[in-house]
């Protein structure tokens, strides 16, 4: 196992390594699918100049990252492009840990055969570290690795049973972008099924661990929040990173369906749209929960699928994250409907993307209307991935779930 | 009938009223002459500066008005100490240019010593200070207030530097007193209030088009602390000027456009021209060398660039009828001065031009570090106006102009880059001195949804780095301020210095666009300054194009984004709440036949 996934490693560092040297990174740096106004590094880099001039990152708008971020970078901003190798190959690693884990606890998985099993957790690298999407994001030093990096070790905590280090990642990953709040609930339901804890409201043992596990976690936020706080002296960061990702005000056109909306709606409905927009995010949370109680793997890949198609600046950077996912369900692939046609969807909605763009920013012979009529595609093409990975999936327990109760009913 | 009738009773109105005008004026003439004389023989005998001209600005402590008032009215002062004394004054000034064209810049200056700001003394009585502004200046707890607006752009190239800088549309700015606690409160009303008072549309000035420079503006009046937090500054480069604007210009004047100088400003003229700039400049100042009492000085500048080839003929040669259409009758009588002045520093011995009628009259001062001779005409001497009792200048142009001095200090900017979504802002200053190197503060005033990078920000003279000494820079704020950039600059003697800054065009709001927003959006205007006769450049305002979302499509976006995530939710519904049974497959009809036959019979079924 550790032969190819060295390769695998020394190829995608290769592939990375070449694009950040030629003039394609420059250009790459600047496509609005690849970095938003939240995690461009162009930002970043104008977060630090500002620092220098003595002016606080936060009194303009161009600057949205978080604290802990700016630090991190003032001391390796001339080895950033290391830095983002370094974090997708940790990715790699907690992706590849985590699949290898993850099926030894999974009863459903005794049905496979032992050799696909073996090759599951080499696909996902493959899958994460070669996808274009991924390539793109880290050539274009765009903070979303980072990001994903930490969903990723969070991930692995979680598989791995340590409550605690679920618990900082987690305060760590929702500090960075409030969206992996959602993420609690799977994490909580792994390890209730993990230490057998029914999952009974009325049972004290349910609470007491929901209950440790939401003060590991709320303690951690806290402790990073004031730790921001001392690190630059006041509270300006909160507006304008949380506020800015709750009311999109930098209407940068993305791969996303708010940039659009915000700019043609009718002001008088700006704060209902806005709050509408951003529960569609949240409150998936607790129907999905209670429907995939017993499958926290599946119901976690369905938070971050929902997390990249409807949070407010969308990147191909999110997008590649759950996608990476999907050999984790390899099983269900001979089972999926249209796949054909949703895969057909994104491909040519990702090669259109830069045509459209150019048409209409530098051609001008295209408007804004072109490029949204591709971004509405893609979503929906996104949407209809994981819903019908989902169908899939319910549809192959219920009939091996029947196939097994005919199988101990024969015998 | 009644129609008609109730006309002719308005038009007898009219009648006396005009006749009513002149009486008030004649009681004050005579008062005024007595001054007035005193005025011009001193002003023959002493060749020193030519005061009651703003030209200068360090030079206003030695007005004549002040040195030559006699003791007679200093005891009056002190016996009734509420009078408060005020005066008028107006100057033209013509300025021929090598390019042909001519250059005239009317200045009306009103002195008042009172003091608007003082508890409890409410000013009532206004008399040559225009009551609307004096209202204002006491309402707001204004210091000192600058109000321009220009049409056109000055050539400094082809034309030297203008006696009063100002950028094309209007520009306000405003030192407000340091007793004002809200200070943004009052500029907000200040600015609508002047919007009405001009008829301009001012009101436009917000808070996302005002700065507070830090270190760009000084008080040029009165003010011991300079404490920038008082200070407002807006521009407003698409305002356009009209007739509309001249009209309560003139207004505001004691003479109106009825007698003096005034008489001159007919907008049909005034308007066919290159360049068209009225101010109005209200500052506090001395009114003695000591400065014991402080005074209120009002200053109406208009300032006018006549083309030669517009305005017809071809033939090099001016006259205050070619550029007004109208000819001088009469000084204003409330003026205590009222002069022409023509610059003649070029012709000393009459080889360029020729100017007619002569006049004896010479004055000199020090405009802008350049000594300049005029030839003064004095309008309150009846000899000016000849028989005629009209007085025309004529300027006839004899050679050819040479090449005239290049200025100084010359600066020019446009924006780089190609495409909607990015481009870079470059600001070219020229430093012609040979010489002698100039230290520039340069402001720059970018609105918010250009966002600047400053980490791209580069400065290079002579293909060198050129490091500013002072950055002052605060980034906007979505719609709420503009980006504000002041820097203290070295320019080296001889060189072009190069200040580039990248920037992002942001996608606005839908109702954020102005109309017809395909065809241009905007403005940035920098300010240069020099520092030791204090130099105020301007350059040029900007177009650039933002990129656009389709404004006839509200309705259909809402729908359509609305359409995907109700698609996401309809499938998320529909799994969430669906449930799956195994479906056995139906028997075919012979089976089921079969069936129902062994029903009615009570033998067991086929499976």
């Amino acid at each position: 196992m550790a032969a190819p996934l060295t390769l695998l490693l020394i190829v995608a560092v290769t592939i990375r390594a070449v694009l950040f040297r030629s003039s394609l990174a420059e250009l790459i740096s600047a496509r609005v699918e690849v970095v938003s106004p939240l995690n461009a590094w162009k930002r970043v880099v104008e977060g630090l100049a500002l620092l220098d001039l003595g002016v606080s990152p936060y009194s303009g708008d161009v600057f949205h990252e978080t604290p802990l971020m700016i630090y991190l970078f003032h001391f390796t901003v001339d080895y950033a492009e290391i830095v983002f190798i370094v974090s997708a190959y940790f990715f790699r690693k907690q992706k590849y840990a985590l699949e290898s884990d993850r099926y030894s606890a999974d009863c459903l998985e005794l049905l496979r055969s032992p050799k696909e099993m073996f090759y599951i957790p080499l696909k996902v690298a493959m899958f994460y570290l070669l996808n274009p999407f991924t390539i793109l994001s880290c050539v274009a030093k765009s903070t979303c690795g980072l990001n994903n990096a930490i969903i990723a070790l969070f991930i692995f905590c979680t598989l791995k049973g340590s409550a605690l280090l679920s618990g900082i990642l987690l305060a760590l990953a929702t500090y960075q972008s409030i969206y992996p709040l959602t993420l609690f609930a799977p994490a909580l339901l792994f390890f209730l099924q993990r230490l057998y804890i029914p999952v009974n409201l009325r049972r004290s043992s349910f609470w007491f661990f929901t209950l440790q596990y939401a003060f590991m976690y709320v303690g951690s936020l806290v402790v990073i929040t004031g730790l921001s706080f001392f690190l630059l002296g006041s509270w300006d960061f909160i507006p304008s990173v949380y506020g800015f990702i709750f009311s999109v005000p930098d209407l940068t056109p993305n791969i996303g369906l708010f940039w659009y909306f915000f700019a043609e709606m009718f002001e008088h409905f700006r704060l209902f749209f806005s709050c509408v927009f951003q529960i569609n995010v949240f409150f998936y949370t607790i129907p999905l929960s209670i429907k995939l109680k017993e499958h926290p793997v599946f119901l976690i890949f369905m938070q971050i699928a929902i997390i990249s198609i409807f949070k407010s600046y969308p990147t191909v950077g999110d997008v590649a994250l759950y996608m990476a996912f999907l050999p984790a369900w390899s099983h269900l692939y001979r089972f999926l409907r249209n796949i054909f046609l949703v895969s057909c969807v994104l491909l040519a909605c990702s090669a259109l993307f830069p045509v459209l763009w150019h048409l209409w920013i530098y051609a001008g012979s295209a408007n804004s209307n072109f490029y949204y009529a591709i971004t509405l595609l893609f979503n929906f093409g996104q949407v209809k991935v994981f819903t019908t990975t989902w169908l899939t999936n319910c549809e192959w327990k219920n009939r091996w779930r029947n196939k097994v109760s005919l199988f101990i009913n024969l015998y | 009938m009644a129609a008609h009738r109730c006309g002719l009773s308005l038009v007898c109105i009219l009648i006396f009223s005009s006749l009513a005008h002149p009486s008030s004026c004649d009681t004050l003439e005579k008062a005024n002459d007595n001054t007035a004389e005193k005025r011009s023989i001193s002003e023959v005998n002493t060749d020193g500066s030519v005061a009651g001209e703003a030209l200068n600005e360090r030079q206003w402590q030695s007005t004549d008005a002040e040195v030559d008032r006699s003791d007679s009215t200093t005891h009056s002062e002190a016996l009734t100490p509420a009078a408060a004394r005020d005066e008028f004054q107006e100057e033209l000034v013509i300025r021929p240019l090598h390019s042909g064209d001519i250059y005239a810049s009317f200045q009306f200056r009103t002195l008042w010593d009172t003091d608007f700001l003082q508890e409890g003394q409410k000013v009532s009585h206004y008399r040559l200070f225009p009551k609307s502004l004096g209202q204002v200046l006491s309402k707001f707890s204004v210091r000192e207030l600058h109000i321009s607006f220009t049409q056109g752009f000055w050539r400094t190239m082809q034309w030297g530097q203008p006696f009063i800088p100002s950028p094309p549309g209007a520009e306000l700015w405003v030192w407000f007193h340091d007793t004002v606690s809200d200070v943004d409160g009052n500029w907000k009303e200040l600015t609508n209030v002047l919007s009405g008072i001009f008829c301009a549309s001012l009101n436009f000035i917000d808070l996302t088009n005002t700065v507070q420079p830090s270190a760009s503006f000084k008080p040029l009046g009165l003010g011991n602390a300079t404490d920038h937090r008082f200070l407002r500054y807006a521009t407003l480069p698409r305002e356009i000027v009209c007739t509309e604007n001249l009209t309560p210009w003139k207004k505001l004047l004691p003479c109106g456009s009825k007698a003096g100088l005034a008489v001159l400003m007919k907008s049909e003229k005034l308007f066919h021209s290159s360049f068209h700039s009225q101010a109005v400049h209200i500052r506090p100042i001395c009114q003695d060398e000591q400065c014991s009492s402080k005074a209120w000085e009002l200053r109406q500048t208009l300032n006018v660039v006549f083309d030669l080839h517009t305005s017809g003929q071809g033939k090099k040669e001016w006259s205050l009828f070619k550029m007004f259409s109208r000819t001088l009758t009469e000084a204003c009588p409330l003026a205590s001065s009222s002069k022409v002045y023509v610059d003649i520093t070029d012709n000393p011995e009459g080889e360029l031009f020729e100017l007619s009628p002569a006049t004896p009259l010479l004055g000199q001062a020090v405009v802008l570090g350049d000594r300049r001779t005029y030839s003064v005409y004095d309008l309150s001497r009846a000899e000016t106006f000849g028989q005629l009792r009209s007085f025309n200048l004529l300027l006839r142009w004899k050679g050819d102009s040479g090449d005239m001095l290049r200025p100084l200090l010359h600066a020019e900017r446009y924006v780089a880059g190609f495409g909607l979504q990015t481009g870079e802002i470059h600001t070219v200053i020229y430093n012609n001195h040979p010489y002698r190197a100039f230290p520039v503060l340069l402001m720059d005033s970018v609105p918010w949804y250009l966002q600047l990078y400053i980490h791209t920000l580069t400065v290079t003279s002579k293909s060198r780095d050129n490091k500013p000494s002072y950055i002052h820079y605060q980034p906007a704020k979505d719609r709420h301020r503009p980006h504000l950039l002041e820097m203290l600059i070295q320019l080296p003697p001889h060189s072009m210095t190069e200040v580039t800054v990248q920037f992002e065009r942001a996608l606005l709001k839908w109702t954020e666009y102005t109309p017809d927003p395909n065809h241009d959006l905007t403005s940035i205007v920098p300010v240069k300054e020099e520092s030791s006769y204090f130099v105020r450049v301007y350059t040029e305002p900007l177009l650039v194009n933002l990129p656009t979302p389709d404004f006839s499509m509200p309705y259909n976006v809402i729908c359509l984004t609305c359409t995907v995530v109700a698609v996401g939710y309809g499938s998320f519904y529909n799994l969430l709440t669906r449930t799956f049974q195994v479906d056995e497959p139906s028997p075919p009809l012979s089976k089921r036949l079969a069936n129902l036959i062994r029903r009615m019979r009570g033998v067991p079924l086929l499976t």
